[in-house]
């Protein structure tokens, strides 16, 4: 969690600090102290200074949450039963939205997340995927729901790295297209699915836990490595932070970014998967709109919408205080126009909340 | 860097102290299954079932508000509600989300409502936990698109979509006399969705009962802008054109607001749903529109009906049959000038 040590803090600095961030060896890395790095002996502000610090705002605002939850809704909110609705709701979009924090953090953007979900769950219920699915086994439908999402993934990738194209524009060619194809392989109806192994391993539990949150604990554990423990997540960072320093210190940057569309591709055919299970359908309609939330919980979270900054947990963070929210306000059965009022507000509270906190964080 | 690891185990530490603390403060409170009661239904004398009886909790939901009619399903419905002091009305988020939809039903079954009043956005993505709700021992009326078990639901209200295409594609027949070169034209709405299916089956076959077929169809999505984009392109794909039927009163205000820019007049149009407006239209008769087909927007408010009935176990008046229904469906009527009056009152604003 401590995300932020031994990374540039700014687009700027990343430029002068690349090299650090280009691990040549193992000891140059346990050696150098960044700035922002607590000094020992701190006290309270050292651990402010922490990953934690970084999401103290977020853990409020959820802690917080929980407590209206409590006061509001008591008898029904602070039970397993419901704790498991909202983390089966967080699952989809979380797992979403850990694809799109890489992208992100690389400077991207994708707004193709709910169309690549629905494409691949389409192509994972029809095509004759269904009916080799019940001859030979489900995995044909689980890796082609993969296959699909990474290989539209890869396009976006491709056409922004090598083609030069905006990720914007290129990503949202790809919600279009996607969006598109989905529907006329599905000729716009909805594929029910009849593989009933498939529908008992996803829809069921593991030691009284959901799958489907297994596999979001599983898939934001691997992110989170990802990110702060390996080089690829330390590319990434030089990358998003500044994309030409990060070429000069010898990070071959299309085909890393290639790779972190290739990524979000394959979280979107994870959550297909588990949208599949959850509806038991593969639908062209399916995922829309995921692209904003998925957007949301990132910058909630804390990583920089630029690039060169970025956070998974504060990802999982940004996911479970909307779901929460929308718990909270489904229980107490207030006015569905206030619930989107309140989620605007909670957007912008969070995100000075983030900044405030992140900024007397830094400062020593 | 060397501290690392053992700040990651701290913070690590105090994550999992956390989750600890939010399981611990969880109750775990045994699932406790609501036997199904099986007492008799009391067949109570016609007039009766209005007086108060034992308190229901509803939850209802339904796809976001993106269109009139929509809009007006959610609005009927809590007004329905509230004239009945013995029904809690539990209104959900209206959502195009399925995951979400999903876990609105998850929520309303921790509540242990009543009775659930459910207007799916995708019937068939929701029949799984519509049944859950339903083994839960929770009263399921669903409301406008069907699921796709008999065990997700006690009673479904539908509208008659094949009647309305049957309804439009008759009167168009009449208006058209006989015409057998007529081009006909049809703007559907969500092409996915089964109900536009079945319109459009419904039309198809009455136009072939008197030798006419659709020329040319366009489909949009309920709401105005897409109305005005199919139709701009569907009247650029047919110069000439004798009637247009349009599924959706909502986008038909699209619809007719592409057909003033074009100029064109040399045809007559016939709508879908019923919203007041285009009846205030029909009745003034100075637009093309000559008629519209009712789909009614009463549908949410007769399921909490309904699900109050089956809560309390009363019998639906009017009918000998002690239980009620297991399917409801309602009337789709053509609306002219000479009866418009008598629809306008229970007519939706879109």
């Amino acid at each position: 969690m401590s995300e932020e040590v031994a990374r540039p803090e700014t687009a700027t600095a990343a430029g002068d600090k690349v090299q650090d961030a280009v691990p040549a060896t193992a000891s140059t890395q346990s050696t150098t102290r960044q700035p922002g790095a607590p000094r020992n002996g701190g006290g309270a502000a050292s651990i402010l200074r922490t990953g934690l610090g970084r999401n103290v705002g977020l853990v409020v605002a959820l802690v917080l949450l929980c407590i209206v939850g409590v006061i509001t809704a008591g008898d029904t909110f602070a039970t397993s039963a419901n704790v498991l609705t909202i983390l089966r709701l967080a699952a989809v979009v979380g797992v979403v939205s850990i694809g799109m924090t890489f992208v992100i953090t690389g400077g991207g953007i994708d707004l193709s997340v709910g169309a690549m979900l629905a494409l691949a769950s389409v192509w994972a219920t029809t095509l004759a995927t269904q009916q080799m699915a019940a001859d030979y086994g489900m995995i044909f439908m689980v890796s082609t729901a993969l296959l699909v999402g990474a290989a539209c993934g890869l396009v976006n990738g491709l056409l922004i790295a090598y083609g030069k194209i905006v990720p914007f524009i290129a990503t949202l060619a790809m919600l279009a297209g996607a969006r598109g194809l989905a529907e006329i392989i599905s000729d716009r109806k909805t594929q029910i699915i009849t593989v009933n192994p498939f529908l008992d391993l996803f829809g069921g539990s593991f030691i009284g836990v959901p799958v489907l949150v297994w596999m979001f604990v599983i898939v934001a554990a691997l992110g989170w490595v990802l990110l702060n423990r390996t080089t690829f997540g330390r590319r990434t960072f030089a990358v998003g932070g500044n994309a030409e320093a990060a070429r000069l210190a010898g990070i071959k940057v299309q085909r890393h970014t290639v790779a972190l569309y290739v990524l979000a591709g394959l979280c979107c055919g994870i959550a297909a998967v588990m949208l599949m299970a959850r509806t038991t359908t593969g639908s062209s309609t399916h995922g829309q709109l995921y692209e904003l939330d998925a957007i949301a919980a990132v910058v909630i979270g804390g990583t920089l919408l630029s690039g060169g900054r970025g956070t998974i947990v504060g990802t999982v963070f940004g996911v479970l205080i909307f779901t929460t929210l929308n718990n909270v306000f489904t229980l107490n059965n207030l006015s569905i126009s206030a619930q989107s009022v309140a989620k605007g507000l909670i957007i912008v509270i969070a995100v000075l909340l983030q900044q405030r906190l992140a900024a007397r964080a830094t400062t020593p | 860097m060397s501290a690392r690891p053992a700040r990651f185990l701290k913070v690590a530490g105090i994550a999992g102290l956390s989750s600890l603390a939010l399981i611990a403060c969880t109750s775990n409170t045994p699932e406790a299954e609501k036997t199904s009661d099986t007492g008799a239904t009391q067949a109570v004398a016609g007039g009766k079932n209005d007086e108060p009886g034992q308190k229901v909790k509803i939850g209802f939901s339904a796809p976001a508000a993106d269109h009139g009619w929509m809009g007006a399903i959610t609005k009927a419905t809590q007004a329905e509600a509230k004239k009945f002091s013995d029904v809690e009305l539990i209104v959900a988020e209206g959502t195009n989300d399925v995951n979400l939809q999903i876990s609105q039903v998850e929520t309303f079954i921790n509540q242990k409502v009543d009775a659930i009043v459910l207007l799916p956005f995708d019937g068939a993505a929701l029949t799984a936990v519509a049944t859950k709700a339903m083994d839960a021992g929770i009263t399921v009326v669903n409301v406008d698109r069907e699921f796709g078990s008999t065990f997700a639901a006690r009673t479904t209200v539908l509208g008659d979509n094949k009647g309305m295409g049957v309804s439009a594609g008759t009167y168009i027949c009449k208006e058209l006399k006989g015409k057998t070169d007529a081009v006909v034209a049809e703007i559907a709405g969500i092409d996915s969705l089964p109900l536009t299916q079945a319109r459009s089956q419904g039309f198809k076959e009455a136009l072939a009962d008197c030798g006419l077929k659709v020329s040319n169809r366009v489909a949009a999505e309920f709401t105005v802008e897409s109305g005005e984009k199919a139709a701009a392109n569907l009247l650029q794909a047919a110069p000439k054109i004798d009637a247009i039927w349009n599924h959706d009163d909502d986008q038909g205000v699209g619809v007719m607001a592409a057909i003033k820019n074009s100029g064109r007049k040399e045809f007559f149009v016939v709508g879908g749903a019923g919203s007041a407006n285009v009846m205030r239209d029909i009745k003034a008769g100075n637009t093309l529109m000559r008629a519209t087909v009712i789909y009614p927007s009463t549908q949410g408010a007769d399921g909490v009906r309904l699900a109050r009935l089956l809560v309390q176990k009363k019998s639906l008046g009017d009918l000998v049959e002690v239980e009620v229904p297991r399917t409801v469906q309602l009337y789709a009527p053509v609306v002219t000038k000479d009866n418009v009056d008598q629809y306008l009152p229970t007519a939706f604003e879109s």
